[in-house]
């Protein structure tokens, strides 16, 4: 039919009957199933889970054990803030890694194909728990220093400023994104939790060696070492050349190794 | 239909899949048969956007995977039974994917029941299932969002002959109802049964495509007879390709025309008739012969 005044009906020939509308799916879903998918197995529910029993645990040894003088908010945050930098970092690379290691991404990355979403609602849960627990944190350290000054029979003494607060959170979201970096990086449970603690542990105990031997490299420590930068957050009033060694550092630890590995998440094959 | 369009896919040296096209067209059942490790598994990955093609492309009612607005909605696929998190319960499962595509509530019971789950193996978790749960399983997650084309690897492993007779029905009233089905198996007997069109495949190339019964009659005649060689020069000599079996021969033609041959030159049959699925059978393993590892077994 090559002339224009036969116009026939347009039928197309594999429509099928009733054509329903398609809606595109809203990030906002994205996020309340990744949301999801971090409590619905038990090892992930207990992961969760020990967020709230860590404070606990760490606010009830503070109560028991710590010295009157010392029963005082700052005291409980440090308490339950150390062991909670080592559990979010690892609720951070597990909500990537699952999807390799359990192979549920063949599932995920065909329901949703653009991959990106899919870890953009990945990171959005994630930050998101980290900045709740961070509140449960301060909650449960605000009760225990209650209950604690009522044993003591002391005032309650509340030192940590909203300032010290803000930063502790920072911190905290940084580790998380630390080990979201980790977990696009190698896209397997196992190596990204020893990576995680290579990154953690023996990565500072490694440059704080080289610092104390190596006249050359004390001045350069802060500037290279990302936990030495990072952790001043947890103490320190930060001044501008604090925060000018953390950009540095997360730079080269953290902002370009996580580009790298989600360049990586979106072009590598999912088996 | 599925449409894919000289799809090529190399790791390094390897060429996986090889210069690949064929369509799955819409209302039938498509078997994409090959040996393992042929580029089934590939292929159908590269077409849910999966694994990207060094060349070529696949295209799903005319779109490439990744412009479908909700892929869940439009095309079910179900690539492998076992990947699913072995602690979430099956239900659970059910019900990341239909709240991914929006889907209400209810139609996880509907699916499970669908797919023949029970209540009691709905709330178990999918580490206590066997390989048939699991692939029914993945076939709820394949149809809950009530799409237009399926496309399933090797969706009958592990089912028990009642579940691939279930599978087949299921499959049959999918296409019927103007459904594309493209299903993968390295076995000749289970695609048999429930594919209309087969795709053979090989060492990431396509060795036959056709409809069944054209593939069927492309088969052609088994003839089994003492004097094996005589019989192939007679058939030489009138013209008619033959190739070796066990015991006799398979003939390119008819039962009719090879009889008459064996009439004239005098050679006692043992056995003639038209290569029905035995024949297809030879065929399969004929053609996949000198790409299998099993290598020159033919």
């Amino acid at each position: 039919m090559t002339t224009a005044t036969q116009t026939p009906p347009v039928v197309a020939p594999a429509a099928p009957a009733v054509t329903r509308a398609v809606r595109p799916i809203p990030m906002t879903r994205l996020a309340k199933v990744e949301l999801r998918k971090m409590f619905d197995t038990r090892a992930g529910f207990w992961l969760m889970a020990s967020v709230g029993i860590v404070a606990v645990l760490a606010t009830a040894a503070v109560i028991l054990w710590a010295p009157d003088s010392s029963i005082d908010q700052e005291t409980f945050s440090s308490a339950i803030g150390f062991p909670l930098s080592v559990i979010l970092p690892i609720i951070g690379l597990l909500s990537v890694t699952s999807e390799y290691s359990q192979r549920t991404g063949l599932t995920t990355y065909t329901l949703v194909p653009w991959r990106g979403r899919v870890i953009t609602a990945k990171m959005l849960v994630t930050l998101a728990i980290g900045v709740a627990s961070m509140f449960l944190a301060l909650a449960v350290g605000a009760v225990g220093n209650l209950i604690g000054s009522a044993i003591t029979g002391l005032d309650p003494v509340w030192n940590v400023t909203v300032e010290e607060f803000a930063q502790i959170v920072l911190a905290n979201v940084l580790g998380m994104l630390i080990g979201f970096t980790l977990g696009v990086l190698m896209r397997s449970s196992a190596a990204a939790i020893v990576g995680y603690f290579v990154y953690s542990l023996v990565l500072p105990a490694a440059l704080g060696a080289l610092a104390a031997f190596q006249e050359w490299f004390r001045d350069l420590q802060p500037w290279v070492d990302v936990n030495y930068a990072t952790t001043r957050l947890f103490d320190s009033s930060m001044t501008t050349e604090y925060w000018q060694q953390l950009g540095v550092t997360t730079l080269v630890w953290l902002w370009i190794p996580l580009a790298i590995g989600l360049r990586a998440v979106l072009r590598a094959e999912v088996k | 239909m599925i449409s894919v369009e000289s799809l090529t896919k190399q790791y390094g040296r390897f060429t996986a899949v090889d210069n690949v096209s064929f369509t799955a067209a819409t209302g039938r059942v498509t078997g994409f048969l090959g040996p393992n490790g042929a580029g089934k598994s590939t292929t159908m990955r590269i077409m849910v956007g999966l694994t990207r093609p060094s060349s070529g492309r696949v295209t799903i009612t005319g779109r490439d995977y990744r412009e479908l607005v909700n892929p869940g909605l439009e095309v079910g696929v179900l690539l492998d039974a076992s990947a699913q998190h072995a602690g979430r319960t099956g239900r659970e499962i059910l019900t990341i994917a239909a709240q991914t595509m929006g889907l209400p509530r209810t139609r996880v019971t509907e699916t499970l029941a669908r797919v023949g789950l029970t209540e009691s193996e709905a709330e178990r978790r999918v580490r206590n299932y066997s390989l048939g749960m699991r692939q029914r399983l993945g076939i709820a997650t394949a149809l809950i969002g009530d799409p237009q084309v399926l496309i399933l690897d090797e969706p009958a492993n592990g089912l028990d002959p009642a579940g691939i007779r279930w599978m087949r029905d299921l499959l049959r009233g999918f296409a019927n109802d103007g459904g594309t089905v493209l299903l993968s198996s390295h076995l000749l007997h289970e695609i048999e049964v429930i594919a209309d069109d087969l795709v053979v495949i090989g060492q990431g190339r396509i060795v036959a495509q056709g409809s069944k019964s054209e593939l069927l009659a492309a088969a052609g005649t088994l003839v089994r007879t003492i004097d094996v060689d005589r019989l192939a020069r007679a058939l030489h000599e009138a013209s008619v390709v033959t190739s070796p079996i066990d015991g006799g021969l398979r003939a390119d033609a008819d039962p009719r025309l090879v009889g008459e041959v064996a009439h004239r030159a005098g050679i006692v049959l043992r056995e003639l008739r038209a290569a029905d699925g035995a024949g297809l059978e030879e065929m399969f393993l004929e053609l996949t012969a000198e790409t299998a590892r099993e290598g020159a077994a033919a």
